[in-house]
């Protein structure tokens, strides 16, 4: 084992961990404000719950990248690839935009959830305009995780 | 592709016609009637409100009655029965309910007071409960408690703090009252909370204890009975005993009132129609023996409304064109496939006054992008049969919901369309099982490639895609500009823009950087370039000088053009947002691989075998369900933000016609 694949595995791992805390704290908040309607009108859960799992997907493009990158530097197959030092870095450096972003975007897009959460709770019907507002925020994730797979993925192993 | 078209209607009539002529408009449920205008001259409003707040107390109750009766005496559902719609009646049904609604409404109160007994009962059982709770540590004192003396001695019974023991107490009092010598303290039980103790002391004596006894802390127990303990415990044991029979009984009273369920629905429908009735009744102006009815009413349903009214009343009825200062409501009308996205575009807003429909080109645009965004055949296919079986089992579902469910099953099979193209079937399963379980490797060709091998060629696709998607958006702007003949809009808003970003994407295509990217490379024919630079440059000339074009002040209008010319970052982070596509299409399928190689882990045997499938059901399930939701949400943003960005605004009004808004039944016309 080389440092090169210690630190391409850091990168897969902080892929991981990070976009899945931002994830969790984003869920969090909202389920915690997507509880209090729902304790007030049953009826709206579908629309809360939808709402809620809008800042999950940051978890779910760190765990996309964090694979993508586990079976390039060979330990999903079971023989880790003896990465040089400068390769390491590489893809320890193409995982980190969905790392950071993932952790800042998915706290947000919580925060932003949990507001929108509020305009279905006053006024259900404007569901369709509650559920841009946190989309919007998800754009950079999206663009972070863009960046990241086709940074994996052009690394040379 | 359409908005219902809308006409104006006045109807004057006689006073004493009012309610038959609201009950037909009612019944027929197609014209909007105006509740706002204001007071004037000899017409006044009339005041429904006592009426309307007794009819909505009788709705409401009576649909507290039948929440009692599915709480006490449920009625046996299916696990999909809320998609089965409302229970069809005639209006014969109506008509007799119309009879005995008194009778009814009696059952009403008759299941509420039962309610009420019941709930008395529960509240009683939990009086009782709490006094047992507090009679419990006495259990082992066998004289009554109210006991206070005997013949020469007084009796003590009552509370210390939980930190004292007999011992202890005895040294306390001995403390404090050194000189008493006829007491004696027991102590019956001992817990967190206190200790409970029986003391004796001869009557001489008696004065000096107590107040001895109280400087310890010492309480006297709270309840009075001439029982023991025990038996008082036994009395409230029998009290719960028979108010949990009492309760019985209620309930069982209650299953008489399951028959009644079918009766109560209708007439809490009833109640509902005519308290609609009265809250319209309310807002028309009336004169002493004429009343008037302004509405809307679409231009289709114009004869058949004609024809009903005046065959039974005599009444001035005109239908007009609507005024151009007014805004009439808007109705959607589209074919059976268009109008599975109105959903979606009514959660957006509807069509505002000088806008049409842009339904059915959405609707088209959704189910390639969703496709495009979940695309893997099997999901697809799943999501495609599960709305298929719903829709053709339960043919009474709401209109909504319907039309929700038909979109996504469209958008199933636009998945499945998308997966094969793509090779996505529940990720690589095929691969994995054939591998693992029957050691020969199988693999389905994509039919064009697999985004996962080569993610610049699907990048590229997708901005393509995103490309001809807000090229489209723009082309029905121009639809818009041509249709009201509005041809410098065309030129100056439209065509400028199509010829700007068609030059500058010619300008990109040669570029080493597009060939680094999509691995393609293009040369031009020098004419071919100066055509690009020429339409690039043409465009955004028109941009600059024709933008501002509502502005008088040429400084500012320039100034106005050149803040647009600036839009053009404004594409950019359009199209990128297209990537999207890509970033989605991906998660799906690597997730979906993700669970297939966990779920090969346990290599080839029985016991393998059986975590394959267990991995396979729960994995595969949430990854569609949360791919779903993703591809739900996102392409609903680019059709709002992306789409609608150029070329729709929204803000109509919705039609909603004064008709039988009802809750549980559907009323059906006798034909």
């Amino acid at each position: 084992m080389t440092m090169g694949t210690v630190l391409a595995l850091l990168g897969a791992s902080l892929a991981v961990i990070l976009a899945g805390m931002g994830s969790a704290f984003g869920v969090a908040v909202a389920g915690q404000a997507a509880s209090g309607v729902v304790s007030e009108d049953p009826n709206q859960f579908a629309k809360v719950l939808i709402l809620q799992l809008l800042p999950g997907t940051q978890g779910i493009y760190g765990l996309l990248v964090g694979f993508i990158a586990l079976s390039k530097i060979g330990i999903l197959g079971g023989s880790p690839a003896e990465l040089s030092l400068q390769t390491g870095l590489m893809v320890l450096a193409a995982c980190l935009p969905i790392a950071v972003v993932g952790l800042v975007s998915g706290r947000n897009q919580g925060k932003t959830a949990v507001s929108a959460i509020g305009i279905v709770a006053k006024k259900p019907d404007q569901f369709g305009k509650a559920m841009l507002f946190p989309a919007m925020v998800e754009t950079y994730a999206i663009l972070a995780l863009l960046v990241s797979i086709l940074a994996v993925n052009g690394i040379p192993v | 592709m359409a908005i219902v078209s809308m006409k104006k209607l006045q109807i004057c009539a006689m006073k004493k016609n009012r309610k038959a002529v609201l009950e037909m408009l009612q019944s027929m449920g197609v014209v909007e009637i105006e509740t706002e205008s204001p007071e004037e001259g000899v017409f006044k409003k009339m005041n429904t409100t006592t009426p309307r707040t007794q009819l909505d107390k009788h709705v409401q109750n009576t649909d507290n009655a039948l929440e009692i009766l599915n709480t006490y005496v449920p009625e046996k559902k299916g696990f999909l029965s809320s998609l089965e719609g409302k229970r069809e009646i005639t209006k014969d049904e109506i008509d007799r309910i119309n009879k005995i609604h008194h009778q009814v409404n009696r059952k009403v109160y008759k299941i509420l007071d039962i309610e009420k007994e019941i709930n008395a009962c529960d509240a009683d059982i939990a009086k009782f409960e709490a006094s047992i709770e507090e009679l419990v540590p006495w259990l082992n004192m066998d004289i009554p408690i109210n006991t206070v003396e005997t013949k020469k001695t007084k009796v003590f019974i009552g509370s210390v703090g939980p930190e004292y023991t007999e011992e202890s107490i005895y040294e306390a009092l001995e403390t404090k009252v050194p000189d008493l010598s006829g007491y004696t303290v027991q102590v019956i039980s001992r817990d967190k909370d206190a200790t409970c103790i029986v003391c004796f002391c001869i009557n001489e004596e008696a004065e000096d204890f107590s107040d001895a006894l109280r400087s310890i802390g010492y309480t006297r127990i709270s309840s009075f009975s001439h029982r023991t303990p025990a038996d008082r415990i036994q009395k409230f044991r029998n009290e719960i005993a028979e108010r949990e029979e009492k309760k019985k009984e209620a309930i069982s009273k209650l299953e008489e009132f399951n028959e009644e369920r079918k009766n109560l629905e209708i007439l809490s429908d009833y109640y509902t129609i005519r308290s609609d009735k009265y809250k319209v009744l309310g807002g028309l102006l009336q004169s002493e023996s004429t009343f008037l009815i302004t509405g809307y009413i679409p231009a289709r349903d114009e004869e058949r409304i004609t024809k009903a009214l005046n065959e039974k009343f005599d009444l001035l009825l005109e239908i007009t064109d609507v005024p151009e200062d007014e805004t009439p409501p808007i109705g959607l009308s589209n074919n059976k496939f268009f109008s599975a996205g109105e959903g979606v575009l009514t959660s957006f807003g509807l069509p505002g006054k000088k806008e049409f429909d842009p339904t059915a080109a959405m609707t088209i645009c959704y189910i390639i992008l969703f496709g495009l965004m979940l695309s893997d055949a099997a999901y697809g296919f799943i999501v495609f049969l599960a709305c298929f079986i719903v829709l053709n089992k339960y043919k009474k579902m709401g209109e909504g919901l319907k039309k929700t469910l038909s979109l996504f099953m469209y958008c199933g099979l636009s998945t499945l369309f998308w997966g094969v193209l793509f090779g996505g079937y529940f990720g690589d399963l095929v691969t994995v099982v054939s591998r693992v379980f029957f050691h020969k490797e199988v693999t389905i060709k994509p039919l064009w490639f697999a985004p996962l091998d080569d993610p610049m060629k699907m990048l590229i696709v997708s901005l393509c895609i995103g490309l001809l998607h807000l090229f489209f958006g723009l082309a029905l702007k121009g639809y818009m500009c041509i249709r009201d003949k509005d041809f410098v809009g065309l030129i100056s808003d439209v065509v400028s823009w199509f010829m700007l970003i068609i030059g500058l994407v010619m300008m990109l295509m040669p570029t080493t950087l597009f060939e680094s990217i999509s691995s393609m490379s293009f040369s031009f024919s020098p004419m071919v370039k100066n055509i690009s630079y020429g339409l690039a440059i043409g465009g955004a000339v028109i941009i600059f000088l024709m933008s501002g074009r509502s502005n008088k002040n040429p400084v500012v209008r320039l100034a106005l053009g050149l803040y647009d010319l600036y839009n053009i970052t404004g594409w950019l982070s359009d199209l990128l947002s297209y990537s999207r596509l890509l970033a989605l299409g991906l998660a799906t399928g690597v997730i979906a691989q993700v669970i297939n190689q966990m779920g090969s882990m346990m290599g080839d045997s029985v016991f393998g075998v059986i975590v394959f499938i267990l991995v396979f059901i729960i994995g595969h399930t949430f990854n569609m369900a949360i791919n779903l939701l993703g591809a739900y949400v996102h392409t609903c943003r680019l059709q709002y933000v992306e789409f609608f960005g150029k070329f729709y605004e929204g803000g109509g009004r919705e039609f909603t016609p004064f008709m039988e808004k009802t809750k549980y039944v559907e009323i059906k016309e006798k034909n």
